[in-house]
């Protein structure tokens, strides 16, 4: 009798306490979902794009708030973790935008997770934006081919990356064969495995090799000792950062010469802490440079820095970016409504963001932005060319 | 010619890892009957104690490779006598969720203190040089060599020692052998102890060879050394490494003969059929003795 007492009294507290304060969120703050990867395979992603969105939030709060019809409102912000796994996604964006409650979505950053959360987000008609998503599938309804009407994503997509990086290896290297090695499994590295073949091939070079493997793999022995057999003049490695270091350093001890080349999945600064020696001098696409940056870009980098005590990366500013433009959208709205927020997206002529500008056109989710290609020099990462689409 | 020597070079080295974990699995089974899945775990264990132990003090490899095996060993017997041992007589299925919860405290405690991905010093100077037009390099030797010692020393120990035949015994008929004398709770913290030790070697080795350390690291080789165990026919020792160096060998196989998309699929079904033709593995058998 005791024990069932107790519990009641204890659960009905608890949700006494949780009606009052759900019922004083809503009647003042605008609530702002993120959707991340604190832990599971990529958590330097996730930790990055939480950073850059609680500073961003953090800002926006210390100046009164964000206007909206006339009003100033602070924003709250209510974080979910994925754990980089695609069914968690999207049990985080189920809860974040129905139990929540939240107005928009940022994230989840990865396209195995972005792609899984953005049809929840379609089906709950609430406004959502991926930050680092490059994956074609996140603002794409894979099946019909039509845009997605609530997802946005904040950098350009893996159609543009590839096409960047294959005329980049052509005519920059001026390598006429190159090997892919990439990971199966994963969303992104996919797409950009087969995307880079077809735009490669189409601009005249030849695949040397065509090469995969899974994820959580970590001896890539009998994959590299077929690629060096078809002696390709470059590599590229459309993979995440944490394999990256792996495979390079195998390559190394294969005897393997080749340049590497890889995508933005590359940027997290823990690359070259966990590659050294053998990422030196090696190409990948990025979405920003810290050494041509804007002022707004300059003093974000400072305000990061100052906070969190190392310097951005790209997921930072996409998020940092993702966040602003998404407020930007709801001050243009002038009220909390999803359907009044996802009309205003479109029609924000352009956003000058640290990482540059971007727009959207009507009827899709991907933004016009421009690309970087960068290289790694003595351990950081060198701007090299700019490439616009 | 060349090209298939680099690749068999390889497998031997893939191989040799899966084997060193295989065993701990089979060991275990022989003795207990019971899937140690916390064993890939203990792995992890041993490649992060390996780089913390190194980072606190510069000690020479070898040095850091035995004192890892000492610590993995002391943790393959405080999990048999936290977690394993007041369910010995429990129902199978309770021991089976013990070990997979018991690799998952493991993991998560690691990734907590841990959630970033480390790299691993280099303790080993690896020089590749070429041998008969095959890029090889003293690591992949050196792993190569400690695991073939290590295994021929633990065949040895069984056959030979008493402790051996302990566990031999314990492993026909864990009821009556108490009755001879056999301390069979000593026989069980000895088998887990051996069990450590290889993985703890494994972790250390493997971590050298692919120098990334991650919480997860040990789930994926875990389950692959897990299928080694069990095509050599789990409980034999002989079998666990056979089945290590096939699972190897397979992998590297299919890569060089297709796609390598394909990869885990043949290999995986081929392994299948092995199941079909020999259900207790290549070496085991209902009726033969087991460890």
């Amino acid at each position: 009798m005791k024990l069932p007492l107790i519990l009641a009294s204890v659960l009905s507290v608890a949700v006494l306490a949780g009606c009052g304060k759900k019922a004083a969120d809503s009647s003042s703050a605008v609530r702002i979902g993120l959707n991340v990867e604190l832990t599971g395979e990529l958590p330097a992603v996730g930790a990055s794009s939480k950073n850059a969105v609680e500073l961003h939030v953090a800002q926006i709060n210390a100046a009164g708030g964000i206007t909206i019809g006339g009003k100033k409102v602070p924003l709250e912000l209510v974080i979910g973790d994925n754990g980089a796994k695609a069914d968690q996604a999207a049990a985080t964006a189920q809860r974040l935008l129905s139990q929540e409650n939240v107005l928009v979505m940022v994230g989840p950053n990865a396209s195995s997770c972005a792609i899984p959360a953005s049809e929840i987000a379609e089906s709950l008609k609430a406004p959502m934006i991926s930050p680092w998503s490059t994956n074609p599938k996140t603002t794409v309804n894979a099946q019909t081919g039509k845009s997605k009407t609530y997802v946005l994503r904040g950098c350009f997509t893996d159609l543009f990356q590839a096409g960047v990086l294959a005329k980049f290896t052509l005519t920059d290297l001026k390598a006429k064969r190159a090997a892919v090695l990439f990971d199966v499994a994963s969303e992104a590295p996919n797409g950009q495995a087969n995307l880079y073949k077809e735009t490669f091939e189409k601009l005249g070079g030849v695949i040397s090799s065509f090469e995969t493997y899974t994820t959580g793999d970590r001896d890539f022995s009998a994959q590299l000792t077929k690629i060096k057999a078809s002696n390709p003049d470059v590599i590229f490695l459309p993979v995440y950062y944490s394999d990256v270091p792996l495979i390079t350093q195998q390559a190394r001890q294969l005897g393997i010469t080749a340049q590497f080349v890889g995508s933005d999945a590359w940027s997290s600064p823990e690359i070259v802490k966990l590659g050294g020696a053998a990422l030196e001098s090696a190409y990948f696409c990025n979405h920003y440079s810290t050494e041509i940056a804007t002022p707004a870009a300059k003093k974000f980098m400072a305000d990061y820095e100052a906070k969190y005590g190392h310097a951005p990366d790209d997921v930072a500013a996409l998020s940092y970016d993702s966040v602003g433009f998404m407020v930007k959208a709801i001050e243009a709205a002038g009220v909390a409504d999803r359907e009044a927020v996802r009309v205003a997206l479109a029609s924000i002529p352009s956003y000058e963001g640290v990482t540059g500008a971007m727009h959207f056109t009507p009827g899709s989710g991907d933004p016009v932005k421009s690309a970087v290609i960068l290289q790694i020099k003595g351990g950081k990462f060198v701007w090299v060319a700019n490439a616009t689409p | 010619m060349e090209y298939f020597a680099q690749q068999a070079i390889n497998a031997i080295q893939l191989g040799s890892i899966y084997a060193l974990i295989a065993l701990g699995y089979s060991l275990v089974y022989g003795v207990l009957s019971m899937m140690n899945f916390a064993h890939g775990d203990v792995f992890m264990v041993g490649a992060f104690a390996c780089l913390l132990l190194v980072s606190i003090f510069p000690v020479p490899f070898i040095v850091a490779l035995l004192a890892v095996m000492v610590i993995t060993a002391l943790l393959g017997v405080l999990i048999e006598r936290v977690a394993y041992r007041p369910l010995r007589n429990a129902p199978k299925v309770s021991a089976i969720i013990t070990a997979l919860g018991c690799g998952l405290v493991i993991q998560n405690t690691t990734l907590s203190l841990s959630p970033y991905p480390r790299p691993m010093p280099r303790l080993f100077e690896s020089v590749p040089f070429e041998f008969a037009g095959v890029t090889m390099n003293t690591l992949q030797l050196f792993i190569i060599g400690v695991s073939a010692g290590l295994m021929v020393a633990l065949d040895f120990v069984i056959r030979k020692t008493d402790w051996g035949i302990a566990l031999r015994a314990t492993s026909c008929d864990r009821t009556t052998v108490p009755l001879m004398g056999v301390p069979v709770n000593r026989v069980i913290s000895i088998t887990f102890a051996v069990g450590g030790t290889l993985a703890g070697a494994a972790g250390v080795l493997y971590s050298q060879a692919y120098p990334v350390v991650g919480a997860s690291m040990g789930a994926l080789i875990g389950w692959k050394a897990f299928v080694a165990a069990v095509i050599g026919g789990i409980g034999n020792v002989r079998g666990a490494v056979l089945g290590g160096y096939i699972l190897g060998a397979v992998e590297v196989a299919t890569v060089v003969a297709l796609p390598s998309t394909w990869r885990d699929l043949i290999a995986y079904s081929l392994l299948l059929v092995i199941l079909i033709f020999k259900p207790h593995g290549l070496l085991g058998s209902p009726v033969q003795q087991k460890v």
